[in-house]
């Protein structure tokens, strides 16, 4: 009893000993934190990377890919049916995408993938990271009339606006259209006067190539960002011979390319392609849904030959994991496989390079994965999990957590030896009143347990007080990015660069409650040298000592 | 000497019942101990199987030996200390500063074990008693009271009293019978004529007033034996006068031994018996 009175008394009248404790309060709030901070990116990442990745995909090694891909379902089907929720073939090409901005054109390495529209939602969550609702719902390859998401449907309120998306659709592809045979009949004048500064052939190459779509040029879109004049504009649209019907077009091909009223073959763009971020952080477009792209990748023969066809943008891709926004490229898979040439003309069998595979159960896939790859040679066909694919930058992430935590947990442990240091001095403080307790029958284990229970209720109110803390910080920290924000004047959390719109953050009590108990151990362990020293003092040296 | 021994060998062959089985002994023989105006708060020894005679000698030191290392040197103290304490009396030992009438004292209330000799309490050796018996001999049959008052400062002048009784019961039984205890406290308290200082702090109390909380602390448990060791040695005449008196009432009403050291010569005549310490050595008068 007199261990808890004397631990109380000593508790409220010792503040340097409670000095010593901030550290471990910092330690502890700061450990809760990082984990909650680092596990909310893990657990957005992997959530982003699954719903990007199908759970299992099985892929030839060969660009060519291999035929009859409804032959391998159903094998694929046969050996793991009962775990599988869904199948889409796709094809893999590398690409180049070239759209026309400024007078330019505008050139970036991309994958482009050939999909299906009406399964590729099954096999992943292709279809949620979409920006018109319908698409969301059900892709179709046509372009909207409008109604594209103007805030990015993820993020919900705190995104900021995208104002141009509500013009994307066929309204804008029009006013495209009618700006551009504007321009036309203006610099057809001009078009007999050589231009005075002209930057030289490879625009020209270019102009006679492109003179005949009437792909839409001046990039001047209403709420649009850059500004360029139309001169430089006018020399590119100078040349104008007849509208030339698209050989590549499945459509009648006497019939004249009408871009008022017809698009081009659909195509889902991975949106920061479309787009970079100013110096605000602001979003800025130079293609909108309704503007034509040139894509050139290699067809399926040997020595590859290119293949460049145009396309219509439909819609953007927004995944939020920034590797994929910039390069990936939906076209329909059929449409890809006519390209590349991948339809055998005789027989009408497809190639396709990869099934993407929907499982019932996620935790299943090495599973499936595995009896997947025993029904198939392994020189021909790799199976792999999501995982597998992404298991890198996942076990990277885990591997930062393990580090704080074990830089952390010594700062803790420092925080120990400050204890240790604090309580020797109180031990030597207090000689005379264990000298008196042991004069009046206390025991030397009573001592210890003064002691003991005192550095208990130490690391009790510091990691107490470091947990609230934590807590507190991990609850309104975006409140406090906000604040630091305003405070320091520049962003302390970009979301352009992260993706996210706020900082993630999950706890996890578990964690948080081994996080408390070791520091609570810790304050204990530092606590017995001190206590042990105590209850050896000598009672009649401890009451001569003055 | 040998007559000292034969004596001890007796009576450790009377009294068979252990300390250790004593410790655990009923409250209802906490009644037999001869405290009259207050009763015991805390159990006590059984006073044994058969009660002393009330001039029986209480507390004897045979041949105490005892000294200090200072630096390589050995420097005696006590060499050997023959002394008997009977019961009910009121023994003053003085002695020059140094000539080693605390370490007696410490060695009878077993705060310290001797290089030779025996300490024998009631009949029984307590010196050479494991550190557990110990502890518990001096929390219920010695009560202490020091020069320096010894209060424990982060407590008030009650709980300071309390602290014995603390120290005696785990949490659970103190709780269930703090009341109890906390009224004899106080009334202790009120005894010694600290009724209205009981939520005070030791520095708030000045030095006689600290003297009696001490004295209060020291009879709570309801101990046979006080020692008390120069108790008016940093108090002035009138105050220590005035604990003079407060101890001779204890002795007188409720027959409570009394072992006190002094070097004041006035001081020690107040006691029943003197006994002078010269070198080590006890000096008949």
């Amino acid at each position: 009893m007199y261990k808890l009175l004397l631990c109380w008394r000593y508790l409220r009248t010792r503040y340097i000993a409670l000095a010593s404790v901030v550290s471990v309060t910092l330690g502890v709030a700061t450990m809760i934190v990082v984990n909650s901070v680092m596990s909310g990116f893990a657990f957005e990442m992997r959530n982003r990377l699954h719903g990007i990745l199908a759970d299992v995909v099985f892929e030839a090694h060969s660009l060519e890919g291999f035929e009859n891909p409804e032959y391998y379902m159903d094998e694929i089907r046969r050996v793991a049916g009962d775990d599988i929720v869904g199948m889409t073939p796709t094809v893999h090409v590398p690409a180049m995408l070239s759209f026309k901005y400024g007078g330019k054109y505008v050139t970036r390495p991309v994958t482009l993938i050939g999909i299906d529209a009406a399964t590729q939602s099954e096999a992943s969550d292709f279809g949620k990271y979409l920006q018109h609702p319908e698409n969301r719902r059900r892709m179709s390859f046509d372009l909207r009339d409008g109604g594209y998401d103007t805030r990015d449907h993820q993020a919900g309120r705190e995104a900021k606006e995208r104002s141009v998306m509500e013009l994307a659709g066929w309204e804008y592809r029009r006013w495209r259209v009618q700006r551009e045979r504007d321009l036309e009949a203006i610099s057809g004048d001009l078009d007999r006067v050589p231009p005075p500064e002209f930057d030289g052939p490879p625009d020209e190459k270019v102009d006679d190539e492109e003179a005949d779509e009437t792909k839409a040029t001046p990039e001047e879109k209403p709420g649009g960002s850059v500004e360029h004049g139309t001169e430089q504009d006018s020399p590119v649209e100078s040349v104008k011979p007849p509208s030339d019907p698209f050989a590549t077009r499945a459509k009648d091909a006497d019939e004249v390319f009408d871009p008022m009223r017809e698009t081009h073959t659909g195509l889902v763009l991975g949106i920061a392609l479309s787009s970079f971020h100013d110096q605000e952080g602001d979003e800025r477009f130079l293609v909108l849904p309704g503007d034509d792209v040139q894509l050139a990748f290699p067809n399926a023969s040997i020595p590859p030959g290119v293949v460049t066809d145009r396309f219509t943008i439909v819609d953007f891709y927004e995944s939020k994991m920034s590797e994929y926004d910039g390069s990936f490229v939906f076209v329909p898979i059929r449409k890809l496989q006519e390209l590349r040439g991948m339809i055998d003309p005789q027989s009408g069998v497809t190639f396709v390079n990869s099934i993407q595979i929907k499982l019932k159960d996620e935790s299943k896939g090495d599973l499936v994965r595995d009896r997947i790859r025993k029904a198939f040679p392994m020189e021909l066909f790799n199976v792999s999990t999501w995982r597998d694919k992404q298991g890198p930058l996942l076990a990277a992430v885990q591997m930062e957590t393990a580090i704080l935590n074990i830089l952390l947990f010594l700062i803790i442990a420092v925080a120990g030896f400050g204890i240790l240091a604090i309580f020797f001095m109180i031990v030597v403080e207090k000689t005379r009143d264990i000298g008196i307790l042991k004069a009046l029958g206390a025991s030397g284990r009573g001592i210890m347990g003064i002691f003991l229970a005192y550095g208990l209720s130490l690391g009790i109110v510091g990691s107490g007080v470091g947990m609230v803390l934590g807590l507190l910080f991990v609850v309104y920290i975006n409140e406090v990015a906000k604040v630091l924000s305003k405070i320091t004047g520049h962003e302390v959390f970009d979301p352009s660069i992260y993706y996210f719109y706020k900082i993630p953050t999950i706890i996890d009590p578990l964690t948080v409650a081994w996080i408390v108990s070791g520091a609570l151990a810790i304050a204990v362990l530092a606590s017995v040298l001190p206590a042990r020293r105590a209850a050896r003092l000598h009672p009649v040296e401890a009451l001569r000592y003055e | 000497m040998s007559n000292h021994r034969s004596i001890a060998s007796t009576s450790h062959g009377v009294r068979r019942r252990g300390v250790a089985q004593a410790v655990a002994a009923s409250r209802d023989d906490a009644a037999a101990v001869p405290s009259k105006n207050t009763a015991p708060v805390i159990d006590t020894f059984p006073v044994g199987d058969t009660a002393p005679a009330s001039d029986a000698v209480q507390l004897r030191s045979l041949a105490l030996a005892k000294s200090y290392r200072k630096g390589r040197v050995d420097i005696p103290v006590l060499r050997g200390v023959d002394l008997e304490v009977r019961r009910g009396e009121f023994l003053a030992i003085i002695g020059q500063s140094g000539s080693g009438k605390s370490t007696l004292l410490h060695l009878l209330g077993t705060l310290d074990a001797p290089d030779a000799g025996e300490v024998h309490f009631d009949g029984r050796r307590i010196d050479n008693l494991p550190y557990s018996q110990r502890d518990a001999l001096r929390n219920r049959r010695f009560g202490m009271i020091f020069q320096f008052y010894h209060l424990l400062p982060e407590l008030s002048a009650l709980e300071n009293v309390l602290a014995p009784a603390m120290i005696a019961s785990d949490v659970w039984s103190y709780y269930r019978r703090r009341r109890e205890y906390m009224a004899a406290a106080t009334r202790l308290l009120e005894t010694v004529g600290l009724g209205h200082r009981l939520k005070h702090r030791p520095r708030e109390l000045s030095g006689g007033e600290m003297q009696r909380a001490a004295i209060a602390r020291a009879l709570v448990a309801g101990p046979e034996v006080l020692l008390a060791d120069e108790p008016t040695g940093n108090l002035d005449r009138t105050t220590g006068q005035e604990i003079m008196q407060l101890l001779r009432s204890l002795n007188r009403e409720r027959k409570l031994t009394i072992v006190m050291v002094t070097h004041d010569l006035a001081i020690a005549e107040q006691a029943d018996r003197v006994v002078r310490l010269v070198e080590g050595r006890v000096e008949r008068a």
